[in-house]
């Protein structure tokens, strides 16, 4: 343990509206901190450059799932075994209950948040891809109000995001127009549990007439940021798919993510898992195309 | 100069632990588990990584299985917390730990404390687990001595003999 | 063999109820009135001269106690074989983490900061991080040559064979460092008063190793020095050698404070400060006849040792005299030497110098397999060593073991003709590729050639007051069963109950030295001396008239008790003695290298996704024979235990290099399997006995590292026909060699 908790401070209002009017007294000065399973890691380790710290976990603001008729919102203090939990999730939103199982153990799980994993935006987190696949909005608040924001473009750069000093993550809304989608999900880790992704898939796809209607494809681990391989869903979007197409997506999508050498793995592994992934993607979306 | 003991900075953290109300008085961001050994000497929660991989430092916290070295201790105010101590307080073994003991789960012991808490908290929502929940339940507590078969046994055994109490 | 009432049978373990209660005692746990924290300043360069040391601001450095070199007693060493290692470098610097400086404080929290406050000028010198960069002499960082030691064995005429030989089959394997990742770090409590001496207690494996380093260290006699060993997390070997070090450390911040003191490391510093398993490297070139007999060969086997020496030249001999494996060699060369890098010393784990040596060996007849035509089963069956024959070293097998029936028994528990069969149909199909492979082998038990001799262990049973008989060996538990089946061994052979034996907690002031708990020797070697000893006790009671010929465990518990009464406590004792025909010439390094072998044969079967490259074990079939098996829960976890390690060390377990530093020093990024990646790993004994050993055990701790390694990539080249040499094989490496193919 490489950090002195004397020189820490943290504090834990009890609602919403005073952890924004704390954020908005001293902005950038105070760290959320929500189930802890990324900060304090960092502080353990004696990296946490920041030392004063707000608690917002468990806030009931922001651990509460709201269905509505066309959407859901997901409390950002939801954590992964609440979206394991809910049948909202594992019946429409199937890419994120994929992505909590594969987080972490059930300890971690159990404190792990939503919110925190999409603030903390390392490129290899776990549920991020599949936000991008659903095209989810987020709802940011501050002492100034609420705004939604596409979480397409709410990661900038590496570990920057457009949340502003003063703000948190109060929901993550998903509309409900997926189901009709073939939804698939893989993380590819150094070991089949707790393991950190070299590269993760969720996908989306639908065919119409025997081709392509609608495909989405968002992948971690391989870029700066979490990715949609907009380019590959081009070439592959109202195609028929044969191993023609197959190969052309693979290596599309092989050529279209751009993964670095790490501690974990090499950017040609991943290039090429990736263009693996989408190329599995597609022949199970056929093979399900053809039950039905 | 030294910042060792700034206790005004101190703050007064009231919990349960194991059935017992205590109040100490520790910095806010202490962890949980440094709690638990040294103010409280229950040492049967151990570090073995302290980055939340390992899970030797698990504990219940309200029912809820977490590891305690990613837990400041401020958040656990006000929280029920079980130990592998507080498992057998009149000296009795639960029949969780009598299957380990029987199975071979338990070879340095230095994982069981934390794997045992799991192993409860899985129980308690799948009394009779298969393997392959046994191997997700267990996932998040690392033994490197055991190879795991002998411990998902117990965990089987304990099921079959009814170990929620 | 005569039926055995308490051995061969599950008794609980011993110290295992407090161990589920979580009231066993780790180091950690136990806190001292007016206890320190120690921390260590570590060299961050490979090599180097010490210019100057600074300690800076933000820090009240009169509030700490600072040990350097000049506050050492005694010799600045930690004396192993050699006293080469420094305790704390001494103006000179080999390798990152170097210790330079110790550090105690009454707030163990603030000892990080000082630690990283404590900056260090240096005048770099070039450091040399690879066996082929040690080899090639740029660098002399070591005694003459950077060679900490050689073997040379030979047997027969190796010159003579290379123009008879219808195949000379080459091949090169190495094997990566591993990290023992016990989950309970190193820890060490010291100590110091002027009347009683030095007191350490610890995390360890060796408690005389650490109170011989620390009489020298700290120049004091052995009755002023007591190690005392606590409930300890796991070792493999990782706690062996490296203990005395931390002891030091702890030892001569107490020593200097009047304190007693407490380190404990954390993950990351335990990691890439202690030892790892020695990397290796290989080379066979071996002359096959026609019908795939091995005529002969040379092996040349080549380990790192790090900077500093330390274990190197046991684990290289062990490596050197398992490289011929379960196999005839009418004629071998084997050269093997430990060389120097300016990387922390490599040390003990779990087959020392055999896991290397074998992962080549079996990779090898798969090696010779293909270039002959036969299959790997058949390449082996012949070459397997019978009853009568003789090792590398010369040793003839005595006993009756027929490894051909062993290989057919592993292959049919494993299904491996139908299996292989249907994956080399179902590999056709695309998709996932299957593969099944084998491993045969051996591990000899104990000390090697003279050691047992040489360390003249000494075990002692005792005649407690309440009629109880107590074990006192310095054999420590560390998980594997030590005092369960030490207690099992003398109520066994005293006629009692399991309940009526006790054991000592090491502890170097009340235990004789029956040697270190290495080398797969506690349960044979230690465990026949127990037998000895507790019938010592025996004798001494009937020779007093107090017990009867036959008689009730009640009757010898107070047979016990009127001695003790009468004459006090009465401690039997029995000392090794070399059995006659277990002669070995050190020298030249021929004759009976061990008093016993187990004999395995283990069976992989894999699945390689080719989406992700990844390696899953499927299914696995550990067949051994081990003497016997006292007690078969505990004999299957150091089977099951040794086998997912050793997966680890095949798939998983990656030690990443940066100048000389492990740079994924953490859990997260070091990768062990979690039970989510293990397959049901199924475990099978066979019994021959062993006259050298306990009830005819051998010992087996280490026997299930050996195996799995090769037997793994074997299965991975069966599946993809692709052939790996390098272990650990991680999933990159996989897609490398398979995108490379396609470009050819």
């Amino acid at each position: 343990m490489r950090a002195h908790p004397a020189e820490y401070e943290l504090v834990a209002p009890r609602t919403l509206p005073s952890v924004l009017s704390l954020l908005a007294q001293e902005p950038g000065v105070w760290l959320p901190i929500a189930g802890g399973t990324d900060v304090m890691v960092q502080y353990c380790a004696g990296e946490l450059p920041t030392r004063k710290l707000v608690s917002i976990w468990n806030l009931p603001e922001l651990r509460r799932m709201e269905v509505f008729t066309d959407e859901i919102q997901i409390g950002a203090g939801c954590t992964y075994t609440d979206l394991r939990e809910q049948e909202v999730v594992s019946r429409e939103f199937t890419l994120l209950s994929s992505a909590a199982r594969w987080t972490g153990g059930i300890a971690n799980q159990n404190r792990g948040t939503i919110g925190g994993n999409i603030v903390n935006a390392s490129p290899a987190a776990d549920s991020l891809a599949a936000l991008l696949v659903y095209e989810a909005e987020l709802l940011l608040v501050s002492v100034r109000g609420e705004r939604r924001v596409p979480y397409t473009s709410f990661h900038i750069d590496y570990r920057k995001t457009q949340l502003a000093p003063d703000e948190l993550i109060r929901a993550v809304c998903l509309k409900k127009r997926f189901s009709e989608y073939y939804a698939h999900a893989r993380k590819v880790g150094a070991r089949n549990a707790q393991a950190i992704s070299k590269v993760c898939l969720a996908a989306l796809g639908r065919l119409a007439d025997g081709v392509v209607g609608d495909i989405r494809l968002a992948m971690g681990s391989v870029a700066p940021i979490p990715l949609r391989l907009t380019e590959t869903e081009r070439i592959v979007k109202g195609k028929r798919i044969d191993p023609l197409l197959v190969r052309l997506a693979r290596t599309t999508a092989a050529a279209e993510v751009r993964p670095i050498d790490d501690i974990r793995s090499t950017a040609r592994y991943r290039a090429a898992v990736a263009g693996n992934l989408v190329a599995e993607f597609l022949q199970q979306l056929t093979a399900a195309g053809m039950k039905t | 100069m030294s910042k060792s003991s700034q206790d005004g900075a101190k703050c007064e953290i009231s919990l349960s632990v194991n059935g017992r109300l205590v109040t100490v008085r520790v910095h806010a961001m202490e962890r949980l588990l440094d709690v638990l050994r040294h103010e409280l000497g229950l040492t049967g929660t151990k570090e073995g990584c302290g980055e939340g991989e390992c899970g030797s430092c698990s504990v219940l916290l309200n029912g809820i299985l977490v590891n305690s070295c990613l837990i400041p201790v401020l958040q656990a105010n006000g929280a029920n917390i079980v130990t592998i101590e507080g498992l057998s307080t009149d000296g009795r073994l639960r029949v969780l730990q009598q299957a380990f003991l029987d199975c071979g789960g338990a070879q340095c012991g230095i994982c069981t404390p934390g794997m045992i808490l799991a192993a409860l908290h899985l129980l308690k929502e799948k009394p009779q687990p298969t393997l392959e929940e046994i191997r997700e339940g267990l996932a998040g507590n690392l033994c490197r001595c055991t190879g795991y078969m002998q411990i998902f046994e117990a965990v089987v055994e304990a099921g079959r003999r009814g170990a929620t109490t | 063999m005569k039926n055995t009432r308490i051995v061969g049978t599950s008794v609980p373990r011993l110290e295992g109820r407090d161990k589920v209660t979580g009231q066993a005692r780790y180091v950690d746990d136990m806190v001292l009135p007016g206890m320190l924290y120690g921390a260590t300043v570590r060299s961050r360069i490979p090599r180097g001269e010490i210019k100057k040391f600074t300690f800076g601001p933000g820090i009240d450095w009169k509030e700490f106690v600072i040990v350097s070199p000049k506050d050492i007693p005694g010799k600045n060493c930690i004396a192993l074989i050699e006293d080469d290692q420094p305790c704390l470098a001494d103006g000179t610097v080999n390798h990152p983490e170097e210790p330079l400086l110790l550090l105690a404080h009454p707030d163990r929290y603030l000892l990080p900061k000082a630690v990283e406050a404590v900056s260090v000028e240096y005048d770099p010198l070039p450091a040399i991080f690879s066996m082929e960069e040690s080899e090639g002499l740029s660098q002399i960082i070591w005694g003459t040559n950077n060679t900490f030691k050689s073997y040379l064995i030979e047997k027969g005429d190796v010159d003579a064979l290379w123009k008879n030989a219808d195949y000379i089959v080459e091949g090169e394997y190495t094997t990566g460092a591993q990290e023992q990742l016990y989950i309970e770090n190193n820890g060490m409590i010291a100590a110091f008063d002027v009347q009683q001496g030095l007191t350490v207690w610890g995390s360890l494996q060796c408690p005389y190793y650490i109170h011989k380093a620390l009489m020298k260290l700290c120049d004091l006699p052995a009755d002023r020095v007591r190690v005392v060993q606590m409930e300890t997390g796991g070792a493999f070997g990782g706690k062996e050698e490296y203990p005395s070090m931390i002891a030091a450390h702890a030892a001569l911040l107490a020593m200097k404070s009047g304190k007693p003191v407490k380190i404990i490391y954390d993950r990351m510093e335990d990691m890439t400060a202690t030892t790892k398993r020695h990397p290796s490297r290989t080379r066979h070139r071996t002359a096959v006849s026609k019908d795939g007999r091995i005529l002969g060969g040379e092996i040349e086997f080549t380990i790192d040792g790090g900077a500093y020496e330390t274990l190197s030249p046991v684990v290289l001999s062990r490596g050197a005299l398992h490289a011929g494996g379960s196999y005839y060699w009418p004629s071998v060369r084997i050269r093997a030497k430990a060389v120097a890098t300016n990387a922390p010393p490599h040390g003990a784990f779990r087959g020392f110098g055999a896991p290397q040596s074998l992962f080549a060996l079996e990779r090898h007849m798969d090696r010779i397999a293909q270039a002959v035509g036969l299959s790997p089963v058949e390449i082996r069956r012949p070459n397997f060593l019978k009853p009568g024959q003789t090792t590398t070293t010369g040793q003839t097998v005595r006993e009756e073991i027929d490894l051909g029936r062993l290989l057919d028994r592993a292959l049919e528990l494993s299904d491996y003709h139908a299996k292989k069969k249907k994956f080399a149909e179902e590999n056709q199909q695309g998709g996932s590729k299957k593969g099944i492979g084998i491993a045969a082998f051996l591990h000899g038990a104990g000390f090697t050639g003279s050691g047992e001799r040489y360390l003249g262990s000494v075990v002692g049973v005792e005649a407690c007051a309440d009629g109880s008989v107590r074990v006192l060996v310095s054999s420590t538990e560390f998980g594997q069963g030590t005092k369960t089946v030490l207690c099992q061994i003398a109520a066994e052979a005293l006629g009692l109950r399991y309940e009526d034996v006790g054991i000592a907690q090491p502890d170097t002031q009340e235990v004789p030295n029956s040697g270190p708990t290495v080398a797969s020797r506690t349960v044979m070697v230690v465990g026949k001396l127990v037998q000895s000893a507790a019938l010592g006790i025996r004798q001494t009671l009937r020779a007093r008239g107090l017990l009867e010929d036959s008689y009730s465990p009640e009757e010898f518990c107070a047979a016990c008790r009127a001695y003790v009464a009468e004459h006090g406590k009465f401690r039997s004792i029995a000392r090794y003695e070399q059995p006659d025909d277990v002669v070995w010439d050190e020298e030249k390094y021929r004759g009976s290298a061990y008093a016993a072998f187990a004999w395995a044969v283990y069976v992989a079967e894999v699945k390689v996704d080719l989406t992700t490259y990844s390696v899953s074990v499927d299914d696995f079939v550990a067949l051994q024979e081990v003497g016997k098996v006292l007690h078969p829960v505990l004999a299957k976890g150091q089977i099951i235990g040794g086998v997912a390690q050793a997966i680890g060390f095949a798939l998983y377990e990656k030690v990443i290099w940066e100048q000389g530093r492990m740079q994924n020093g953490q859990m997260t990024n070091y990768i062990m399997p979690t039970s989510a990646d293990l397959p049901s790993i199924r475990v099978y004994f066979e019994e021959l006995g062993n006259v050298h050993g306990a009830f005819g055990a051998k010992g087996i701790g280490e026997l299930p590292m050996d195996g799995p390694a090769p037997a793994i990539v074997n299965a991975v080249e069966d599946a993809l026909e692709v052939p790996f040499d390098s272990i650990p094989l991680l999933p990159e490496d996989i897609f490398d060699a398979l995108a490379e193919r396609m470009d050819q």
